[in-house]
């Protein structure tokens, strides 16, 4: 005997009724770029399911959106004792992280690592994320320390916030900061 | 698994509701499919979905946002207003594909 659903049919639930809207915001506060993927990957993670997001971008995480380094963000191993790839025998000694041109081999590694798994490289990924519907909001105070002018951050944030700013927009959100 | 009767067709659904058997799907199931989720497929939306199945048959996985945006040139937020809220999934729903799993 087959077993046949009655319609309406099983339809899966994609929250487009839910009440109480959640939000989510990321606060970017690090320059490298192993440290600048992890918010923007989980902001791709909550667009893609609805959620609205918001990363807030302060100190070394105006990297992210100031044109000069958005595109040349580095990785270093200097200080990063986690450094042993899978292939290799030995950790790699973390002090030779020193040496002039380590840490441009290191950017290359990992920037070939990413792409091989098809997540786009930092300036992409930021008008991927936007034109998904992310708001990014450069922090006032580092705005003013680093002496930035609108004119010299990429085109998708969407304005400058004081902290008290940030409060009010990011209530009832949940906040992660990296 | 479950056997479920759409546009006059026995399909596979699994737990959540998204077709097993990429052969069973029709252009009229992906119009029931839309349907169950409020949408009225339009010419648009067809070439989203078309890209889906094609693309799912040639690599053996459901493309993420990104991938449709580059391959098929249907821009990002074309797609979110396509298929609002969670383009992704609600694509991968119509076109009778899995769930992309990619994270990116």
């Amino acid at each position: 005997m087959t077993l046949t659903h009655e319609a309406p049919l099983t339809v899966p639930d994609f929250g487009d009724d839910a009440a109480g809207e959640r939000k989510i915001a990321f606060i970017c506060s690090k320059g490298n770029l192993d440290m600048a993927y992890p918010a923007l990957i989980m902001a791709n993670g909550a667009l893609g399911e609805g959620i609205e997001t918001h990363i807030f971008f302060t100190f070394w995480g105006m990297d992210m959106i100031n044109k000069k380094t958005v595109d040349h963000l580095k990785f270093t191993f200097l200080g990063n004792t986690a450094m042993h790839p899978v292939k290799a025998k030995f950790s790699m000694p973390q002090g030779l992280g020193g040496f002039p041109g380590m840490t441009s081999m290191a950017t290359k590694m990992l920037k070939d690592k990413i792409a091989a798994l098809d997540v786009p490289e930092i300036p992409e990924f930021m008008t991927l994320l936007h034109d998904m519907g992310a708001k990014f909001w450069a922090c006032k105070m580092s705005v003013d320390l680093m002496d930035l002018e609108p004119e010299d951050m990429i085109d998708e944030v969407d304005g400058i916030l004081n902290v008290t700013e940030f409060m009010e927009l990011s209530e009832n959100a949940q906040v992660i900061f990296v | 698994m479950a056997v479920a009767t759409l546009a006059g067709r026995e399909v596979h659904i699994d737990d959540e509701g998204f077709m097993t058997e990429y052969d069973e799907w029709t252009e009229d199931v992906a119009r029931t499919l839309a349907g169950n989720i409020g949408i009225e497929l339009t010419d648009a939306h067809w070439k989203a979905l078309k890209f889906m199945r094609e693309d799912f048959k040639a690599n053996g996985a459901s493309p993420t946002i990104r991938r449709v945006t580059s391959e098929a040139g249907i821009p990002t937020k074309e797609l979110f207003a396509l298929f609002p809220k969670k383009p992704a999934k609600k694509m991968a729903y119509i076109a009778g594909v899995p769930k992309p799993a990619g994270c990116v």
